[in-house]
């Protein structure tokens, strides 16, 4: 058995005055896993997402990814824990729109202190492997969603990172484009990347994933896994 | 609460900062405006008005008693134009002994009391002069003597002597000290008085013409030559307020500095709130506000605020104004002064009416926007701007935060010019206020004459020349040995000495005092305002105010009369000296050696040779110098003037005041950029961007527009100062020379243009820090 890439233990998180958003939840990701959580609306996914990237953290509970303390780690040490260990997709790309596609996807190896000319040999690659390679030098606001979630996808694979996370990667999409990005988390999961992957969608759960942990107001009530992968 | 009111509300609660912003701005401008304001009203009213509540005499004149009697005089109070008269009044010129030492020639009045019809002369101090043996001294007569002190007249008959009962002022500076009539008369050799004093208060006399024309009525009522001396009281106003109309261009100028500097924030906040809440507007009226009515909400958004800084403002200003305006009473010998009401409100009206204009402009260019385009705008910034400086930072080896930052001006032109804006006005204002320490700094340097390194009987600015008083440290010792031991001791560079002498000029009342230089004294730290310095006997170089006194010029010749014996010297040279109120000549001891030719030198002024230690020359020179009763020093004198004080404590106020406002400024201009990324900046920071590369980038972002800033701003400072400065001498009645003028450098200058980017980079300090702590999540939620 694989070392456990997440491991939530007991998480709870609540804004302000409000419902617990997420209720005791535990949770454990092995390496090379894809898992799909799933859930209506406010049912508290982006938050479980937020709380494993490190960009939240938890009243009570620990998160532990890669064996990084992530509910412990201060505001500049969340950010060198993504830099390392995290790429994020986001349901609306969240490019930069004043930086070519190229620029987007080297950021974040420069924010991590790598020369702009080996960055941009590894973007060129991930850009030639995704297929966008000739939009390199456009801006975002031209491409289609479908192409700028690839660009994002690029982005987030940039520092190879040990988790890949998604947040209603395809929420933005039509369902052409959709099935297109879930047909890349798929082939990313196949060559070894570990995808969590948060929907509201059921069918996209199903089509990239090979197990699924089911949230309903901020409770996971079940976790199964596809007959396929056993 | 209505509609409009909820708006109001909301709009005011959620835009904190740029509320903050607003309350803030206003209540510096308001501050720095009411101290201004106050200043200039009291620099110019404490005359006028203690003159009017003195009956001040219009014409103050003086007869001599050989060549009128007491009765024509009297005769003169029905000349035409008179309205009201007060004398004759006995008059003397007398020479004191206080303590064994000689001081200035006082002129003395016998005056029964200090009422009258003109001249009520105010006792500040003690009482009036009502017997033989008391005299009342003058608050200006340049004597500093404690109630009791005993004046001692040994030449006179009968060796008599006065103790000073009183301290009194004249506005109209009629006697440096009062006596009971039948005193007077035992204070001069013979026994009568040797002049008379007349008050005339004229019906007009507002002009230098009217006066000139009611002094010519009394010299035509009167003997021919009776009239020996005649003062208006223009030209007393005109001394009275030369110390402080040295404030009145620098207030003038940072008052609307300060001024325009509000209208610039005040118009950015609006203008950039407006900016950012185009949605909300768009919002607003989809619902069904009209123009008129989102126009009414963003001026309260705006003046709100600004009604409360403005309140906060005027307490500030009255409570700053106390100190500064107190050492003005002081300077005026008038008491109470206070900020008058009407400063207050029209700082007020002023400030609240700038506030409006502004968020009226920018209220109704927004309520003119259609809805649709306003619910567009909102939603996302225009992209496309500052694409190509974004490519071009990116291509530059610079940490990737950094040229981030260095790209993002070029992405919203017009917040960046509202910054560049606000840096400018601090970066002149911060150039303009350095070199004004500058000058002032050159002008007491010019006054001081201090340039030599060691001295020898100069016991301070006001014992210098010019300045003479009982203080004054009298040298007893022999001057030629004094010269002779100056001149044997090793290391002795260059070295010359002053002597003083008191004099008359013709047409001019009041004594001119005369400094007499053996030596060379060419490097003693004289600044010239034009001509040269004197070379020879029979030559003289004299300040500004001498030259109007005068009515000549660099060329002329003047007659002094020195001990009654007239000397004739020709001006060669104009020079920068504020002492004795620059009536002063300068010129060679061989020039007054047959008038006064026991003259001898009081004060010595000694450069070392180059290489010579200044400790160990004074310490082996006062070996030599001890058996002859002298003692050197190389203790610089050094001016502490109140006005220059209270000048370099404003001026510091007031920029630091200016340059927060501009601080204000970028902040706000930051605030809103940050804002309006709020989303950007979440998406970097989920990428791994570290606080500290937030904080870079944000802070990177207003450099090269503090740089810009800088370099638009310092030339402005620059000629701003070269405008202020002489238009403050001329104020003042001075020349000022170049010295005092070019005070920038180079190296100063870069200094300052730099100064701009210090100015952006603290006013975006704090939103930097607000940036790199927002959280993630919620920046990502943002829409
Ligand atoms: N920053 C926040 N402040 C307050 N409430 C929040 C915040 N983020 C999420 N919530 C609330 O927490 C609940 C869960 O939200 P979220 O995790 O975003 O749900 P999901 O992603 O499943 O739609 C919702 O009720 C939402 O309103
Ligand atoms: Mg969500």
């Amino acid at each position: 058995m694989t070392t456990p890439v997440i491991e939530l233990s007991d998480v709870s998180r609540r804004y302000d005055a409000g419902p617990p958003a997420l209720q005791d939840a535990s949770l454990t990701v092995r390496a090379g896993e894809s898992v799909a959580i799933l859930g209506p609306s406010g049912s508290g996914k982006s938050t479980m997402l937020n709380l494993i990237a490190g960009l939240d953290r938890p009243d009570s509970g620990t998160v532990t990814v890669d064996g990084v303390r992530v509910d412990k780690l201060g505001e500049a040490g969340s950010a060198r824990y993504r830099r390392a260990k995290i790429g994020m997709v986001f349901q609306f790309f969240n490019l930069l729109d004043d930086l070519t596609v190229l620029d987007n996807v080297i950021l974040p190896a420069q924010l991590a202190g790598m020369k702009r000319r080996e960055a941009q040999r590894r973007a060129e690659q991930l850009l030639e492997s995704l297929g966008i390679a000739r939009h390199a030098g456009a801006f975002p606001g031209r491409l289609s969603g479908g192409q700028r979630q690839r660009v994002a996808v690029a982005r987030a694979l940039m520092n190879r990172p040990p988790l890949l996370l998604a947040d209603e990667p395809t929420g933005a999409l039509d369902s052409a484009s959709g099935e297109d990005v879930a047909e890349l988390l798929r082939e990313l999961n196949a060559e070894g990347q570990t995808v969590v992957v948060v929907t509201h969608d059921l069918a996209l759960a199903q089509s990239c994933t090979k197990r699924t942990v089911q949230l309903v107001d901020g409770r996971i009530t079940a976790d199964v896994v596809a007959e396929a992968a056993r | 609460m209505s509609a409009l009111g909820r708006v109001v509300r909301s709009g005011v609660a959620r835009r904190r900062v740029p509320t903050l912003v607003i309350v803030l701005a206003t209540m510096m401008a308001v501050t720095a405006s009411v101290l201004g304001g106050a200043l200039l009203v009291a620099s110019d009213a404490p005359f006028d008005k203690a003159f009017a509540r003195q009956h001040g005499s219009h014409l103050t004149a003086q007869f001599d008693a050989d060549r009128t009697t007491a009765t024509q005089l009297s005769a003169t109070a029905d000349t035409a134009g008179v309205d009201t008269s007060s004398g004759p009044f006995p008059t003397a010129s007398v020479t004191p002994r206080i303590n064994d030492a000689t001081v200035a020639p006082l002129s003395v009045v016998g005056r029964t009391s200090p009422d009258g019809s003109v001249d009520r002369i105010a006792v500040t101090e003690g009482r009036w002069a009502n017997g033989p043996g008391e005299i009342v001294l003058s608050a200006d007569s340049g004597l500093i003597a404690p109630l009791g002190l005993e004046f001692r007249f040994p030449a006179l008959p009968g060796s008599p002597t006065l103790k000073v009962v009183g301290v009194a002022r004249s506005v109209s500076r009629t006697a440096d000290g009062w006596v009971t009539p039948s005193q007077l008369a035992a204070l001069t050799p013979d026994g009568k008085p040797t002049g008379y004093q007349m008050l005339y208060r004229f019906a007009q006399a507002d002009s230098a013409a009217q006066v000139e024309r009611g002094r010519a009525a009394v010299v035509a009522a009167v003997p021919d030559g009776a009239m020996a001396g005649a003062q208006s009281w223009l030209a007393i106003k005109k001394v009275s307020v030369r110390d402080t109309s040295l404030f009145v261009p620098f207030l003038v100028a940072f008052g609307v500095l300060g001024l325009v500097m509000s209208v610039l924030i005040v118009g950015n906040v609006v203008a950039g709130t407006v900016g950012t809440g185009l949605r909300r507007i768009g919002v607003l009226k989809a619902v069904g506000f009209t123009p008129g009515q989102v126009v009414r909400a963003y001026m309260s958004q705006a003046l709100l605020p600004a009604a409360v800084g403005t309140v906060l403002g005027v307490v500030a200003g009255h409570l700053l104004a106390v100190p500064v305006l107190s050492e003005t009473a002081e300077a005026y010998g008038t008491a109470g002064l206070g900020v008058d009401w009407w400063v207050d409100v029209a700082v007020v009206a002023g400030t609240l009416g700038v506030v409006a204009l502004a968020a009226c402009v920018s209220a109704w260019r927004a309520g003119r926007l259609r809805t649709v385009d306003a619910l567009a705008v909102g939603r996302t910034p225009a992209p496309g701007r500052g694409r190509r400086a974004a490519r071009l930072a990116g291509r530059l080896p610079l940490p990737r935060p950094v040229s981030l930052g260095l790209a993002r001006p070029f992405a919203r032109p017009g917040r960046t010019a509202s910054v560049v804006a606000a840096v400018v006005f601090g970066a002149a204002a911060v150039t303009f206020a350095t070199g004004l320490a500058a000058s002032l700094s050159e002008v007491v340097t010019a006054r001081d004459h201090n340039a030599a390194d060691v001295t020898i009987g100069v016991s301070g600015p006001q014992a210098g020349p010019g300045g003479p008083g009982p203080g004054r440290q009298s040298t007893t010792a022999d001057p030629a040995a004094v010269t002779a031991a100056i001149e044997d001791q090793p290391g002795t560079g260059r070295h010359y000495s002053t002597a003083d002498a008191q004099a008359t000029v013709s047409g001019v009342t009041g004594s001119t005092n005369v400094v007499a230089f053996t030596g060379d004294a060419s490097w003693g730290g004289y600044s010239m305002v034009s001509g040269r310095w004197i070379e020879k006997a029979g030559e003289a170089v004299v300040p500004t105010p001498f030259l109007t006194a005068t009515d000549s010029d660099v060329g002329d010749r003047v007659t002094l009369h020195v001990d009654g014996r007239p000397v004739t010297v020709r001006i060669v040279g104009e020079v920068l000296d504020t002492r004795n109120g620059g009536m002063q000549v300068f010129t060679d001891a061989a020039t007054l050696r047959t008038a006064a030719p026991d003259l001898a030198a009081s004060s010595r002024y000694i450069d070392v040779a180059s290489g010579t230690s200044v400790q160990d020359y004074v310490r082996s020179l006062n070996a030599a110098l001890e058996p002859l009763g002298a003692v050197s020093t190389s203790e610089k004198s050094q001016s502490d003037s109140d006005t220059v004080v209270i000048l370099n404590s404003l001026t510091a106020l007031l920029t630091l005041m200016l340059v927060a406002v501009a601080g204000l400024g970028v902040l706000n201009g930051v605030v809103l950029d940050t804002h309006e990324r709020i989303r950007d900046l979440g998406v970097s920071k989920a990428l791994g961007m570290t606080p500290r590369q937030t904080i870079a980038m944000v802070v990177t972002s207003v450099v090269l527009s503090g740089l810009a800033g800088g370099l638009l701003g310092v030339p402005i400072g620059v000629a701003l100062h070269d405008a202020v400065l002489p238009a403050m001498g001329r104020s003042a009645g001075l020349n000022l020379p170049d010295s005092v003028i070019a005070v920038y450098q180079a190296p100063e200058l870069a200094l300052l243009a730099a100064g701009g980017v210090v100015i952006a980079v603290l006013g975006s300090l704090l939103p930097a820090g607000w940036a790199a702590r927002t959280r993630t999540a919620t920046a990502l939620r943002a829409e």
